[in-house]
């Protein structure tokens, strides 16, 4: 199992002129969680996206050491899974044709008996060769934990972990949240409170200069 | 990443964009009927009148270029529309996307190409070609030329505002020496001159893919990223 760190330094953003936020620090250590709150465009998605690597910060930077090496940025993809409701899987394709596309990209050696227990997971299996452009919205959020975690990633970014989940379906992402603090670093942007109640500490953008404190 | 995992990568992403494109026709719908449309105008428009077969040379690659531009741009624009840019990112090294789309986009374009000049051929009967190895030559090079400089631009107007008319408004000036040397390579072609004489616009070819492909190096990491 590997050894994972994030450390955070002085991350500002800037669209265009307009402040994002400025001046994040923090440190997350292989076990941690945290919640990243805030209203609605005080920059939660934005920050999320720049921990996973996927955008620019304007200022300051993000290092992620497993076992003690530093991973570059091209190298990042390789070691992070991500939902968030604006992700969007490819509908001319059916859910199995997307997990194995990325499984196959990704390069992992997943065999199809793993995949499939994914797809039993996140309850698609009836559905699985099925186009992607036929799933509800819900259905469509549930493929993309599969998308996430085919490659069991050491660090999980989730942003609005429930949104358009049913009950069994947030008691699985809860379930999956839980599993992935034994096995790395989870990272939640979130305002509600159950989900929050699952991250050892909370990041409040609201905040003038936003701090990690334990809950 | 090994040269083999990059090269296995970049041709999963081919393939994805194949079985994409066969499956929605992006692309491929909008090249045809383009140059379906163009040739019926052209044989309309010049009825019975002599045209020379080294203007006709000029006309096959305006055929080309607009062909080109109203279809190549869809490898990103439809990412970026459809919002999987994102899915993408997580899964794959900038570069290996950026392969796998021009390999796509190479494709596309040499098989549209393949059929523009074999109806051109057959329906304009003025354009008669004398050397067929300079023809060839020019229209691989030419294509390959089009397919790295088209995919690099895509990228860059897939994050603007007004994809549509930005695209061949920034692709014409990248291009002009490109297609100043295909129609100038065609028009050889048609001379049947000697291989020789036309060995310096293919060097001169050459080295704009070289140049264009170097530049895309440089660059996609930056556009993919922000």
């Amino acid at each position: 199992m590997s050894i994972v760190n994030l450390i955070a330094s002085d991350l500002t953003k800037f669209f265009n002129r307009r402040k994002i936020f400025s001046d994040i620090s923090f440190t997350l250590h292989y076990g941690s969680s945290v919640a990243i709150t805030g209203r609605n465009g005080s920059g939660k998605s934005t920050l999320l996206k720049i921990l996973a690597g996927v955008l620019s910060s304007t200022k300051g930077e993000v290092d992620i050491q497993i076992d003690g090496k530093d991973i570059d940025l091209e190298h990042r993809h390789q070691i992070v899974g991500f939902v968030s409701p604006y992700l969007q899987m490819y509908d001319e394709f059916t859910g199995w044709e997307n997990l194995d596309l990325f499984r196959r990209v990704r390069g992992v050696d997943v065999r199809d008996e793993l995949l499939l227990d994914l797809i039993r997971r996140v309850n698609l299996f009836d559905r699985r060769n099925d186009f992607v452009r036929t799933y509800s919205s819900g259905m469509k959020q549930r493929l993309k934990y599969a998308f996430a975690l085919l490659h069991r990633p050491p660090i999980l970014f989730l942003d609005e972990p429930s949104a358009n989940l049913d009950n069994e379906g947030i008691a699985t992402v809860y379930d999956m949240m839980e599993e992935q603090k034994q096995k790395g670093i989870l990272v939640v942007a979130t305002n509600v409170a159950a989900e929050q109640s699952h991250c050892e500490f909370v990041l409040d953008l609201n905040s003038g200069s936003p701090i990690m404190v334990g809950q | 990443m090994k040269l083999t995992t990059f090269g296995l990568t970049s041709f999963v992403l081919f393939t994805k964009e194949y079985r994409s494109e066969i499956r929605t026709r992006y692309a491929l719908n909008a090249l045809l009927m383009f140059v379906v449309t163009t040739l019926s105008m052209i044989l309309f428009s010049i009825a019975r009148e002599n045209v020379s077969p080294e203007v006709l040379a000029g006309v096959l690659w305006v055929i080309i270029f607009f062909s080109t531009m109203s279809g190549l741009a869809r490898t990103f624009v439809s990412e970026e529309e459809r919002g999987t840019v994102l899915t993408l990112q997580l899964i794959a090294r900038p570069l290996t996307i950026y392969i796998g789309k021009l390999f796509f986009n190479f494709l596309l374009l040499a098989s549209i190409n393949v059929v523009t000049v074999a109806l051109y051929l057959v329906l304009i009967t003025n354009f008669s070609v004398q050397s067929y190895s300079i023809f060839a030559l020019t229209l691989i090079l030419g294509t390959l030329g089009l397919a790295a400089a088209t995919t690099i631009l895509a990228a860059i107007i897939a994050k603007a505002h007004s994809k549509g008319t930005l695209f061949p408004v920034i692709c014409f000036p990248i291009l002009l020496p490109l297609l100043i040397t295909v129609i100038a390579a065609t028009q050889k072609a048609v001379e049947g001159v000697p291989f020789e004489e036309a060995s310096g616009l293919f060097r001169a070819l050459i080295a704009y893919i070289i140049v264009i492909g170097a530049v895309s190096y440089i660059l996609f990491d930056y556009i993919w990223k922000d």
